[in-house]
């Protein structure tokens, strides 16, 4: 008897957790539609009170069957084989229950696999751990893509000799923007592992598979910021691999297009000219030092040996508000209107340019820690930063061997507690976040860094080339 | 030459007989000692990947609080819990365990047909889990691809393991199946051709039947394994491109060219699916087995329950690739897959009826065995019909990938099989030992272990609703994810370590019952089928003394009217005892 109840009772609980969960304000359930796909909405819907029928249904028919016939002393079961009646019956109403589920989900389907001619491309590309995009330039076609042509100057891989591929708008970063009502194709491509383009508000996804290309498409219908989030296992920093669809008004959407460089415009650049770039250095040298060897008086670190893709990056990323805007950013707030005085990209690359002829003499130690537990840290570290701290392009992880320790410390602390990092554009240091936060405390840290004092990285690999970020 | 049952030479073949407890025990040819032997080694590394799941728990439900749980380490515990719940633990302990033991009892065998082959399929077994277990120990420790090993991610730097772990896992695999088909072999030649006289094939008991379906799943799905495995270890080691496209690798060319990532895929889940069904047709069969003892009711439908399970086994081989909605594959491959889901969703739901039905106008003990038995009837139902969601192409857009899937396979081939596994231990241990365990224990240990799952895979649906991606270390900030989300998650992992630690409850039971259990009867549950006539408890070597029963009834002759008791055992002959429903007999 207490089980036949208990078994009522969670039918009970059963159906208010479901209610609550779908109606109420706070339930969990499905968040709010932003696209086409309330056809997908319906069909779970459906399911949901078919099954949900049969579920309340058969198990308090159990609950009844168990009250009912519990063992009495001198009772006896009916001795019943079969009854093939009853049998024919049920089959014949699963089988309708399973129509009615089944159907309307083949027809949606058939929607989902067929693209609508009117719908426009945009290509993703996923890669551990980013995400970067592609749209067709004013031909409407995409250029071609090899894998093996995929290096720090050709990101994409795409074919400097294919004429479709020179006007194509590239998107170093992990945001695109889309304009609204307009169908979608999202082409869907992978550099490395298997990697999948989800985005809940529009409740289609799709995996990203290497050596082909998949697609999915739906039509916007809410203007907004939309998260991607990679849903097929792809390494340690999986979780990390966010990125955003930005569904803009059509102009919005034309401004922010216009603005993304495209493939020719990035194989022409000039890598920036030293002798301009030393003497716009003048004013970072107050700071930075004359050799850029970082000074800790000043909180300005080291810039000799970085490399050279990180500091444009980071750069850009002042300029644009990226970084030093958080108000407890106190050194970062100094260097943001540093970095608005180099005016333009040219400025920029000049600057770096000069950098780069800078001498690179490994920074002064100021950490001691637990060197062996710092090492079973940084192997989370080495995934992304190198094995020698060396720092890694392709992976957008900047050089840490021979860096100012204090300085790493200070911005891990920064991105273990969000004052970098936080800024909703800021994908890179969104990741950091993530693994600022393995780190449990100001000892983990002193101990990481007392680690990574002792790595001795290979120069000649140091220095990236300058290349587009953002 | 003409055919001659094995039971009818019974007499002309000459049975080893273990003399030393080496032989007896250790290096056994006995079946039934071989099932302890598989059934210990499946638990012990089952509570291995039990507290492997209590530690990603905690991870999930309190992230940023176990300084001791890296990324690195977290995606190894999800591979390594995973692959040995789903094959050293279930597929062993239902094939290598129960299958070795029930089959010969139920039957009316002496023992397998092939016992030195047995026991070397368990020796091989027990080599295939030192293998896995040992690559935690290796340099850079056990893979971290997640249990279904997706190549490219592999074997490619990113992931944990990719230099030993990954290959150790591969050849454990490989080393399992070997030990499977040894055994799996010899459970299908044992029922084809070992049955003692009168046990027709539709007298079989259920068990017996679900046993042997799973087994043929196995021996037709593991070579897909075995084969995808081999081919990821050429892509590994001599850099063939079975798998492996053309890649750029953090930053470097690896040198593949051409190969398909899907193709694993397909392999896998040719595999993985039957796989699916190797673990529930047992379980199916088991749980039929006690409901018809403990409800002193025939079970309902037999020859229905027959042929769902052989409809079932066939089904799983055309089903595969629902696990591959979103993989990238044809999408038109959808609307096939999506079907025949469906359709197997009418045979899977004829089982369940007929179990309830069972229950109608029984006379239901509520014993231990049974608790577990209806508890998992519950749990079917609802990991049932959750299949339902994924199964149909459409609901698996958004579902697919997130603890929606989790929860419903943890539901349908985590929490069913392993309360069938308690019932069916608690159900044949006072033949297995001879002694009888604690009731009430027992009854705690269901209640604690059936709750305390619901409470956990219940919710974790609602986080795959919400969209929350499973094999995420942390969820960090999401914007379309309220803080209610993550709350959900800490109370998951609250009843997730409950259910973990009340596990002890069981353990204390078998040490309390061997220790200082009393004697068990022979028969405590007055069942009809072949394992409870046995003329000594536990059943010696050979199992039947000198004469093989023989048996005149199908399996389920409980309650016939006009019979004094309420049940008749399967070798009653027909002039003692009404015949009841004979079925099978073959005019």
């Amino acid at each position: 008897m207490p089980f036949a109840v208990v078994l009522i009772l969670l039918v009970i609980g059963t159906v208010i957790f479901h209610v609550y969960s779908q109606f109420a304000e706070n339930g969990w359930w499905f968040t709010d539609l932003a696209s086409n796909w309330g056809l997908i909405d319906t069909t779970v819907d459906i399911t949901v009170y078919i099954t949900g029928l049969v579920f309340v249904a058969l198990n308090l028919f159990m609950a009844y069957a168990i009250i009912r016939f519990r063992y009495r002393e001198g009772a006896r079961a009916t001795y019943e084989p079969e009854n093939k009646r009853l049998e024919t019956i049920l089959t014949v109403l699963t089988a309708f229950g399973v129509v009615a589920m089944l159907a309307p989900g083949l027809v949606v389907w058939a929607n989902f696999v067929e693209v609508p001619d009117e719908a426009h491309a945009v290509e993703a590309v996923g890669q551990q751990w980013h995400w970067t995009y592609r749209l067709p330039g004013k031909d409407g076609k995409f250029g071609e893509v090899d894998a093996e042509r995929i290096s720090d100057d050709n990101p994409f891989g795409l074919d400097p000799d294919d004429p479709n591929g020179q006007d194509d708008r590239l998107v170093y970063s992990g945001e695109v923007h889309i304009p609204i009502d307009r169908p979608v194709k999202f082409l869907l491509r992978s550099k490395d592992v298997l990697h999948d383009f989800a985005v809940a508000q529009f409740r289609v996804k799709m995996d990203l598979v290497p050596g082909m290309q998949t697609y999915l498409w739906f039509t916007p219908t809410e203007t907004g910021r939309f998260e991607v989030l990679c849903e097929e296992l792809c390494g340690i920093a999986h979780h990390t691999m966010r990125g955003m669809v930005v569904v803009d008004e059509l102009e919005d959407f034309n401004t922010w297009l216009e603005r993304q460089p495209t493939f020719l415009e990035t194989q022409s650049k000039s890598p920036g000219n030293a002798a301009i770039g030393a003497a716009q250095y003048a004013v970072c040298a107050s700071c930075h030092g004359q050799q850029g060897e970082g000074l800790k008086a000043l909180n300005a670190p080291k810039l000799a040996g970085q490399s050279a893709w990180y500091l444009k990056r980071q750069i850009l990323s002042y300029k644009n508000g990226l970084r030093g805007t958080h108000e407890d950013d106190v050194y970062g707030r100094q260097m943001a209107p540093m970095a608005a005085t180099l005016t333009d990209e040219a400025a920029i690359d000049n600057v770096i340019a000069h950098i780069r002829t800078l001498p690179d003499t490994p920074a002064p130690t100021t950490i001691d820690g637990d060197v062996a537990r710092g090492e079973k840290l940084y192997r989370t570290c080495a995934y992304c930063h190198g094995a020698q701290g060396q720092g890694i392009q392709a992976l957008n992880a900047p050089r840490a061997a021979g860096m100012n320790d204090w300085y790493i410390a200070r911005q891990l602390q920064y991105f273990k507690e969000g004052i970098r990092g936080s800024h909703p554009s800021d994908y890179y240091g969104k990741q950091m976040g993530f693994m600022g936060r393995i780190l449990e405390d100001e000892a983990a840290i002193n101990d990481l860094v007392a680690y990574i004092n002792t790595l001795k990285p290979d120069s000649d690999k140091m220095v990236g080339l300058v290349t587009q970020t953002q | 030459m003409a055919y001659v049952a094995i039971a009818d030479r019974d007499h002309e073949i000459e049975h080893h007989d273990p003399q030393t407890f080496i032989t007896k025990y250790i290096w056994s040819q006995d079946h039934k000692v071989i099932a302890v032997q598989y059934g210990i080694t499946a638990i012990v590394v089952g509570v291995v990947a039990l507290v492997l799941s209590s530690m990603m728990r905690l991870q999930l439900g309190f992230p940023d609080t176990f300084a001791f749980i890296t990324p690195e380490n977290y995606y190894q515990f999800i591979t390594m819990h995973g692959m040995i719940m789903v094959i050293y633990l279930l597929t062993a302990l239902f094939l290598g365990g129960f299958g070795n033991y029930l089959i010969p009892l139920m039957c009316g065998s002496r023992d397998m047909v092939f016992p030195y082959m047995n026991m070397l399929s368990y020796w091989v077994y027990l080599l295939s889990v030192l293998i896995l277990l040992a690559s935690f120990f290796v340099p850079g420790g056990a893979t971290g691809a997640g249990w279904t090993l997706y190549p490219p991610q592999a074997i490619m730097p990113g992931t944990p393991g990719i230099d030993w772990g990954i290959v150790l896992m591969l050849v454990s695999l490989a080393v399992f199946i070997v030990a499977f088909t040894m055994g799996g072999l010899n459970y299908v030649t044992t029922v084809l051709q070992a049955r003692c006289r009168g046990m027709t094939l539709m007298r079989m008991p259920l068990s017996v039947w679900g046993i042997f379906m799973a087994t043929i799943l196995g021996l037709l799905a593991f070579p897909a394994l075995l084969v995808s495995a081999i081919m990821m270890l050429l892509d590994k080691s001599i850099q063939t491109s079975f798998f492996m496209p053309a890649i750029s690798s953090m930053g470097a060319n690896p040198g593949y060219t051409g190969g398909s990532p899907i193709l694993f895929q397909h392999l896998f889940w040719f595999f993985g699916h039957p796989e699916v069904y190797i673990v529930a047709l047992p379980a199916f069969g088991i749980v039929s087995d006690l409901l018809s003892t403990h409800a002193r009711k025939n079970i309902f439908g037999y020859r229905m329950m027959v042929w769902a399970i052989v409809a079932i086994g066939g089904l799983s081989f055309i089903v595969w690739a629902h696990h591959m909605y979103v993989s990238g594959m044809n999408p038109y491959f959808g609307f096939f897959f999506a079907t025949t889901t469906l359709i197997i969703a009418v045979p899977t739901a004829i089982k369940v009826y007929n179990w309830i039905l069972t229950l109608w106008e029984g006379n239901i003990h509520l014993r231990v065995p049974m608790l577990f038995a209806i508890g998992f009837i519950f749990t079917f139902i609802h990991g049932g019909i959750t299949g339902l969601f994924l199964g149909n192409v459409t609901i698996d857009l958004p579902l697919s990938d997130t603890y929606f899937v989790v929860a419903h396979f943890h539901m349908v081939m985590g929490v069913s099989p392993i309360l069938v596994v308690f019932g069916a231990i608690y159900h044949w241990w006072p033949k297995i030992t001879g002694t009888m365990y604690n009731e009430t224990l027992g009854k705690w240990h269901f209640w604690m272990t059936f709750l305390g799952t619901y409470a956990i895979y219940l919710p974790m649906h609602y986080l795959g609703f919400q969209g929350v991606p499973r094999r995420y270390f942390a969820m960090g900030d999401t914007e379309f994810l309220p803080a209610s989300a993550q709350d959900l998650s800490a109370a998951i992992t609250v009843s997730a370590l409950f259910v973990a630690a009340t596990q002890i409850l069981f353990f204390i039971n078998v040490i309390w019952s061997l220790w200082k259990g009393p004697k068990a009867d022979p028969n405590p549950w007055k069942a009809t089928t072949l394992e409870w006539q046995t003329p000594d408890t536990p059943p010696k070597h050979g199992n039947w003394g000198h004469d093989l029963p023989e048996v005149h009834r199908w399996a389920y002759d409980y309650s016939v009217p006009d019979y004094p008791d309420d049940y008749i055992p399967q070798n009653v002959p027909a002039d003692t005892a009404p015949a009841g429903r004979d079925h099978g007999v073959h005019h």
